[in-house]
């Protein structure tokens, strides 16, 4: 089941190199690891021949790659036979795989409650957050694959950076220069603005809606889903005040800001927080047109 | 960074089977605009051979004989015409109805409902395209 590619020649030759100087119990030492791994991968083996025999496990399509290992670089799909349990998502899943089979497979994850927003992933063809895509809803066999609109780095482990460098691109911070009277006072929301912001407050930054963007993909200067709904979050924060609103719109309205959007709603569809994507978006157009067309 | 893997462009616009309502809309918003918009020059085309009959006398116009009458007689004399008419009221309805809806989308009306507003524009594009068949095809055959 394991594909790691064993790496006997190097070990071999190391341990060639070593028993030069090494005593006769280094010698033994690394025998009898050799034999464990052996002994270690035979069991694997019949592990994964029992899982897939029986009825009660899933099947497990995984994109794997690797760029340093000669004959990984060629991206294939391999299949894990993962047995299955009460409440099982395609996180649990993948870490049943990397535990039992092949520890080699390659995954950022953390949280493990759609918090930290790492391990978002193709699942049967959508963007999906693995941690919070219970098995049960999918169909078999479950495709697993790295998000698309990404270069792959090893794996399922994607090349955030670009998403990173727009979602900077939006300042996504609080800014004023209307403070207080007093110093120490607090800068006070109210419960109709917090309300206003509260859906777009809720992303985690796990690049699902980016990699759905079929705009996105065609146009890598496009702010993109994520940059504009954190934009959406302070401009519409009525305690920036007007000067630094004017600021947040001369960013989103520049020529890869809000008006690249056309509303194909794929980003509010894959959305593992609900955010309604979109409708921030294209109030924020409204925002732009209502800042620059004057009658009079 | 040491190496990375570009799955190349069907990764990066994924795959028809995945799309969802809001892609299909647009996918077929573009495809009937620039049919409407082919269709326009194609329309400009034809419609300016007939020009001359401007300078036809009144007998001939009444008549039917005058140039513009020959070339619109001519064309709806073909099935296959008669079968592009059908096709261009379903683009044309399309274009409209998903153009209304896109026009909502704007405006921020009903945004959780524009899955159902594609499905209604297409369910009714079809309704009045069945309905306009006898017009169309009568006498055809």
């Amino acid at each position: 089941m394991s594909t790691q590619i064993p790496k006997q020649t190097e070990e071999s030759s190391e341990t060639e190199a070593e028993t030069d100087v090494a005593s006769k119990g280094d010698e033994r030492r690394t025998e009898k690891r050799r034999r464990a791994a052996e002994e270690q991968a035979r069991r694997q083996a019949e592990e994964a021949e029992k899982a897939a025999a029986d009825e009660d496990t899933i099947e497990l399509k995984v994109f794997r790659y690797d760029p340093e290992v000669e004959g990984k670089q060629e991206p294939r799909f391999d299949t894990f036979h993962v047995p299955f349990t009460k409440g099982m998502t395609v996180l649990d899943a993948l870490m049943y795989s990397r535990d039992s089979y092949d520890s080699s497979l390659t995954f950022r994850h953390s949280c493990r409650q759609a918090v930290c927003g790492s391990d978002a992933m193709f699942v049967n063809g959508g963007q999906k957050l693995a941690c919070k895509t219970q098995i049960a809803d999918l169909e078999e066999p479950i495709r697993v694959e790295p998000l698309p609109h990404a270069e792959v780095e090893k794996d399922l482990v994607v090349d955030m950076e670009h998403f990173y460098d727009q979602m900077e691109a939006v300042e996504p911070y609080f800014q004023t220069n209307e403070y207080p009277d007093d110093e120490l006072a607090e800068q006070r929301q109210t419960r109709e603005n917090r309300e206003k912001v509260k859906m777009s407050t809720r992303c985690i930054w796990c690049g699902a809606c980016m990699s759905s963007c079929n705009i996105a993909a065609g146009d890598n200067e496009y702010l993109g889903p994520a940059a504009i709904n954190k934009a959406y979050r302070f401009a519409m924060d009525e305690r920036e005040g007007e000067d630094i609103k004017q600021k947040r719109l001369e960013i989103i309205e520049q020529e890869h800001g809000v008006w690249r959007c056309q509303t194909q709603f794929s980003c509010t569809e894959v959305c593992p927080k609900d955010i309604p994507l979109t409708e921030h978006i294209q109030e924020l157009k409204r925002e732009a047109v209502k800042n620059n067309l004057k009658f009079w | 960074m040491s190496q990375s893997y570009n799955r190349g462009l069907i990764e990066d616009f994924s795959r028809w089977r995945e799309f969802e309502a809001g892609m299909w809309a647009w996918i077929f918003h573009k495809f009937t605009g620039w049919v409407l918009i082919g269709y326009l020059f194609t329309h400009i085309a034809v419609l300016s051979t007939g020009i001359p009959a401007a300078g036809a006398g009144e007998a001939a116009i009444m008549a039917g004989e005058d140039v513009y009458t020959q070339t619109i007689v001519s064309l709806e004399s073909l099935l296959l015409v008669r079968l592009l008419e059908v096709g261009l009221l379903a683009v044309a309805v399309f274009h409209m109805l998903n153009g209304t809806r896109l026009l909502l989308v704007d405006l921020g009306v009903g945004l959780d409902a524009q899955d159902k507003s594609f499905y209604a524009s297409l369910i009714l594009t079809g309704a009045i395209t069945v309905a306009s068949v006898p017009t169309f095809i009568a006498g055809a055959f």
